[in-house]
């Protein structure tokens, strides 16, 4: 019973979405789509409390396996959740091409349900890639943009080169004589086990958006606002964190995949904290900064703290996807998601405008609200580990009340009416704003903001002691109390500084560290250009080649055919020519005179005789 | 049972050139129920088959024929075959379907086209050498006549470097399988008995020239890099379906062959030269992706992918030679994984170069920037395209990537360095969504506007190849149930 609620939970959606997206039943999508994401939520629910698992043969020495164990059973749900919070939103705010869009959406959730429940290497390579190809079809869902498809082609593309990591995976623990289950990976013969933990390395850190891979992410944000709440805080981009959660025994086991993943997570939590810092874009920020969380996630990951991790990611989902939404729903209202042309929006929508605060506050680590216990979880683990990794740990989280801050500051800020003229200059800049929020958008607002102020539980002694026994850790660090008071004052300190004064927005920042820019002139333009000079080769040089050598067989040919005239057929007529003198010469004696023939005889005769008395 | 199967089409195909008067529309419905029938007979085979044991072959029919040189007209399947007959009935059957719209002369084509089949058929049942290379053969002339005949641009200088080039590579192969059967002891050109014997094992001179002579004639079937450059002129120039045959059914003959006669009659020369197979399939992969990431006309573009695609077909069965103690699993799933990608190359290009045919029939150009926004006018045509591309760049879900991820677990475990061929997944991914791009997607633009959707006959032919790779990718045990043993057998014998 259990097994066909597991069943069900990831093939209805994958079946409904599939169905919807062919189809174009625009009428009855937001039901249906609302229907089916309902059942789901429901059946994610159901499958964290029975725990079941089922498994079929796929491949050789690979089945399709997929579980819900303690930690699947903490994410499955939390993303079921919020997608369906997210559709509800999109009910209200995206009015063309319904059915494709929930189809995909629904795939999607599909997709990365079997990611998070996945027990073996071929089930997650199967949902990790339709992951990606959904969302490269929902980020360039307006496809009349050029540029929007090319963001989706830039992510799919990005990500894909990360994901061949898992391919080499798949080889080496075929290879390493462990097969390729999730749990057996760390028993793979040693060398393997390297390759095998660098290839989940890097695709993890690609999902995740992680150094040095994060600027796929600010593409992404040409995507519809919705897509990037489900696919850029919660679902896809966090799958990224999860996997090393997943793998964590497999980090841990080979001694260096751990420490480079803690070291990546936090470098990439302080660099892209910074980048989120210096966005004058609010989608363009949130994006860093979900760059920036995932980094405390991976680092959670390296450190072995898994509850910490899980936690963070749980409540990080919640607290982003509700900055994503409202984001979205000012983006359709006023037409712009510039900081400038939102400055004093919560004022007008004051629902929105709380919720936000929220959502901020979370983000900055403001005690008691969820992510500033799930982060200092981590930290924890960190200063148990390594000093510097800790004071990593702590800028990061000092740079994310700033950029929390910096959300905070620009929405409640009180427009001067000598500026509101500029402030007016960017409404309508990116699509032609409604003027209004409707109830569908502002629902889902406020149970996520309900889940970012309490989702910090999971971190906190009842619940994250417990958590932390499931997962299976023995001796689990927790912060102090005096961590954690530290921490809170620390946020505190920051949103002050900000409230007073901004901070700077260098190029670097806004430009995501020019690392596209770096990408497409060191790999992208010499793959083209290669790609040219080969096309060119091959039409030059191989193909010509060909038609040199068939053009040299004809010529070759005609040289035989003159030979043959000349040579074989003028041995043939000269032969036939010296045979026809002969037979003149032979005409000669033919003379019809019967005395001539008589001495001829007669000679003949002679002949003859002479002969036979020599040869006696 | 095999040989209704085979000659079925053959027989229609008489008939049909027997009836000048027929006409049009009769002689396009009567392709489609020759070649649903056919497929039918396939269906029933399938579903009655019955692994067979190691080295022999099911469903066997022996008669003699030529017995001087101990030929007989034998056929067989086994799981190498069994698929590709499924699989070339299928293409046949999508192709008898588009060609529903067929104006030009459709007797002649159905009556061609279903020549072509049965030899398809013969070809991949066959056991015997003589037998294959009659197939191997005829199937080039049939080929040349569907260029020469409907192509359209350089079709006649296309259609005769096709057929110059397959058919030397053809003689190579002859002289292999001479090679083959002076070696056997008795002689014989039995391709069962061949694979018993492994004729040549101890004479690794001989048996490199043979093997040599048998790999150039394969590899300019299949085509592998550098005995490619008549693919891209003959698929530009061929009519959509026979584009979709050539890519679908032709090229599988070649690498049919590396699984059928190239690893299990010659051994010990396999093992020896699998570094070769292997090094051509790199390249294939790598170098056929890159040429195609550049290319603007959108059937050259598939046609070079196509030689990406074989390109890691060639790895593996390259990769399944390197014999080493424990890895006789991964080579397995290498092995597997390319009869896997046989089919679904088959069914995927098939689809796309269908789709392809819809440019040229709505607009006349396959060249890409030609269009734009195209997915306004023809959403159906957009939806099955991406469907396909993403097929094709191995999405999961879809059959390309089983295939695959066969190919890349079992070949980078045998043989780490095919790891480099992973590019070539990742290029294929950057190449066939620049062209969603560019064809599908901007403002409605060029010989965009006006383009008619896709019609029942492009729906119901394109619809079920691609809803076939579904089923293989998300139910694939079904065909691997098939395959696997074959493949076992198949590493068991070049382990020898």
């Amino acid at each position: 019973m259990a097994q066909l609620a597991l069943w069900v939970l990831v093939l209805l959606p994958a079946l409904v979405g599939g169905a919807l997206a062919l189809s174009r039943a625009e009428r009855v999508a937001v039901a249906v789509s609302l229907g089916t994401a309902t059942v789901t939520a429901a059946l994610s629910v159901l499958a964290a409390i029975a725990r079941p698992s089922v498994s079929v043969p796929f491949m050789a020495g690979a089945d399709f396996a997929l579980g819900v164990d303690a930690l699947s059973a903490l994410v499955v749900p939390a993303v079921a959740v919020v997608t369906l919070l997210v559709l509800i939103f999109s009910a209200g705010e995206i009015t063309d091409a319904r059915a494709r869009f929930h189809g995909l959406m629904l795939l999607f959730a599909s997709a990365v349900l079997v990611t998070a429940t996945a027990e073996t290497l071929v089930a997650l390579l199967l949902a990790w890639e339709v992951m990606g190809a959904t969302s490269y079809a929902l980020i360039g869902f307006w496809w009349r943009e050029d540029h929007r498809v090319s963001a989706g082609l830039t992510a799919f593309v990005t990500t894909r080169t990360a994901d061949l990591g898992l391919y080499l995976a798949a080889g080496a623990a075929l290879a390493g004589g462990a097969g390729l289950a999730l749990g057996d990976l760390p028993d793979s013969s040693a060398g393997w086990r390297d390759v095998v933990a660098a290839g989940v390395l890097v695709a993890a850190l690609g999902k995740a958006a992680q150094l040095p891979f994060s600027f796929w992410l600010s593409r992404a944000m040409e995507g519809p606002s919705p897509v990037s709440a489900l696919l850029h805080s919660a679902a896809m981009v966090a799958m990224g964190g999860y996997l090393l959660l997943r793998t964590e025994p497999l980090l841990a086991s080979t001694g260096w995949a751990a420490p480079a993943a803690a070291w990546a997570g936090a470098a990439t939590a302080l660099v892209l904290g910074a980048v989120a810092v210096g966005q004058r874009d609010l989608k363009q920020l949130l994006a860093a900064s979900t760059s920036a969380q995932l980094g405390f996630v991976v680092m959670g990951a390296g450190l072995a703290s898994v509850s910490g991790g899980a936690a963070h990611l749980v409540a990080h989902a919640s607290t982003k996807a509700l900055l994503f939404l409202a984001a979205g729903a000012w983006l359709t209202a006023l037409g712009t998601k510039s900081l400038t042309g939102l400055q004093g929006v919560a004022r007008r929508w004051r629902l929105v405008g709380w919720c936000t605060t929220v959502g901020a506050l979370s983000l900055a680590g403001v005690a008691p609200l969820a992510l500033w216990a799930t982060k200092d979880a981590v930290l924890a683990a960190a200063l148990e580990e390594s000093l510097p990794l800790y004071l990593v740990g702590m800028a990061a989280a000092a740079l994310s009340a700033a950029y929390a801050g910096k959300i905070l500051v620009v929405v409640w800020r009180r427009v001067p009416g000598g500026e509101r003229s500029g402030v007016e200059a960017h409404l309508d800049e990116e699509e032609r704003g409604t003027r209004n929020v409707g109830t569908l958008e502002k629902a889902p607002l406020v149970v996520l903001a309900a889940g970012a102020a309490v989702l910090g539980l999971l971190a906190l002694p009842p619940v994250g002691e417990r958590l932390a026994t499931a997962l299976g850790e023995a001796d689990v660090v927790h912060a102090t109390a005096a961590e954690m008071a530290v921490s809170a004052v620390i946020a505190l300190l920051v949103l002050g500084l900000m409230w007073r004064r901004p901070l700077p927005e260098p190029r670097w920042a806004l430009e995501w560290l020019g690392v596209e820019r770096a990408v497409e002139v060191t790999v992208v333009r010499p793959t083209l250009w290669l790609a040219e000079r080969l096309a060119r080769f091959d039409d030059r040089v191989l193909d010509r080649a060909v038609d040199a050598t068939s053009r040299a067989t004809v010529r070759v040919a005609e040289i035989a055919a003159g030979g043959d005239d000349r040579r074989v057929d003028g041995a043939v007529e000269w032969v036939s020519r010296q045979v026809r003198a002969l037979g003149a010469v032979a005409r000669r004696p033919q003379t019809g005179q019967l005395h001539q023939y008589y001495i001829q005889a007669v000679a003949v005769l002679a002949v003859g005789v002479l002969l036979l008395v020599t040869v006696r | 049972m095999l040989s209704l199967i085979v000659f079925l089409p053959l027989a229609a195909a008489l008939v049909l050139v027997a009836l000048p008067r027929l006409g049009d529309a009769a002689a396009r419905w009567s392709w489609v129920t020759v070649a649903a029938l056919d497929l039918a007979l396939v269906v029933a085979a399938w579903l009655r088959y019955e692994t067979p044991a190691a080295g022999r072959l099911a469903f066997e029919e022996q008669a003699e024929w030529i017995p001087g040189v101990n030929s007989s007209y034998h056929l067989g399947v086994d799981g190498l075959s069994l698929p590709l007959i499924a699989m070339t009935a299928v293409i046949f059957l999508a192709c008898a379907v588009y060609a529903l719209r067929e104006t030009d002369r459709p007797r002649t084509q159905a009556a061609l086209f279903l020549f072509l089949q049965s030899v398809s058929m013969g070809l991949f049942v066959a056991a015997d050498l003589i037998l294959f290379f009659v197939f191997f053969d005829l199937s080039i002339v049939g080929m040349y006549f569907v260029i020469a005949g409907w192509g359209h641009n350089d079709a006649a200088r296309s259609a005769m470097k096709f057929f110059l080039y397959t058919f030397l590579g053809s003689l190579a192969l002859l002289v292999g399988f001479i090679g083959l059967y002076l070696a056997a002891d008795p002689h014989t050109f039995d391709m069962v008995e061949l694979a018993a014997q492994a004729p040549l094992a101890g004479s690794s001179l001989a048996g490199g020239l043979v093997l040599a002579a048998i790999l150039v004639g394969l590899a300019v079937k299949t085509p592998t890099v550098p005995f490619h450059t008549w693919l891209p002129p003959a698929h530009t120039d061929a009519p959509a379906v026979g584009s979709a045959v050539l890519a679908g059914v032709l090229l599988k003959m070649g690498t049919y062959g590396f699984v059928r006669i190239g690893m299990p009659m010659l051994p010990e020369a396999w093992r020896a030269w699998a570094w070769v197979v292997i090094a051509v399939g790199i390249v294939s992969v790598v170098y056929g992706a890159l040429v195609a990431l550049a290319q603007t006309n959108f059937k050259r573009m598939v046609a070079y992918t196509s030689v990406n695609h074989m390109g890691y077909i060639a790895l593996a069965v390259g990769a399944a030679g390197l014999v080493a103690g424990d890895t006789a699993e991964a080579r397995s799933i290498a092995v597997s994984g390319a009869v896997t990608q046989m089919v679904s190359h088959g069914l995927i290009t098939g689809a796309l170069f269908l789709l392809a045919g819809v440019l040229q029939d709505r607009a006349g150009t396959y060249d890409m920037d030609s269009y734009g926004g195209l997915a306004g006018p023809a959403p159906r045509l957009a939806g099955l395209f991406a469907v396909g591309a993403f097929a094709s760049l191995g999405l999961p879900g879809l059959s390309g990537f089983v295939a695959e991820f066969q190919i890349f677990t079992g070949s980078i475990a045998a043989a780490p360095v095919t790891a480099i061929a992973l590019v070539g997944i990742l290029v294929t991914a950057a190449l066939f969504l620049r062209a969603l791009q560019r064809i599908f997607a901007g403002e409605t633009q060029g010989r965009s506007s006006g383009f008619g959707d896709l019609r029942p006959a492009e729906m119901w032919s394109v619809g079920p190849l691609l809803l076939l790779s579904l089923i293989i990718g998300v139910l694939p045990r079904p065909l691997l149930d098939v395959i696997e043993p074959a493949a076992d057998v198949v590493v068991e014998l070049v382990g020898r």
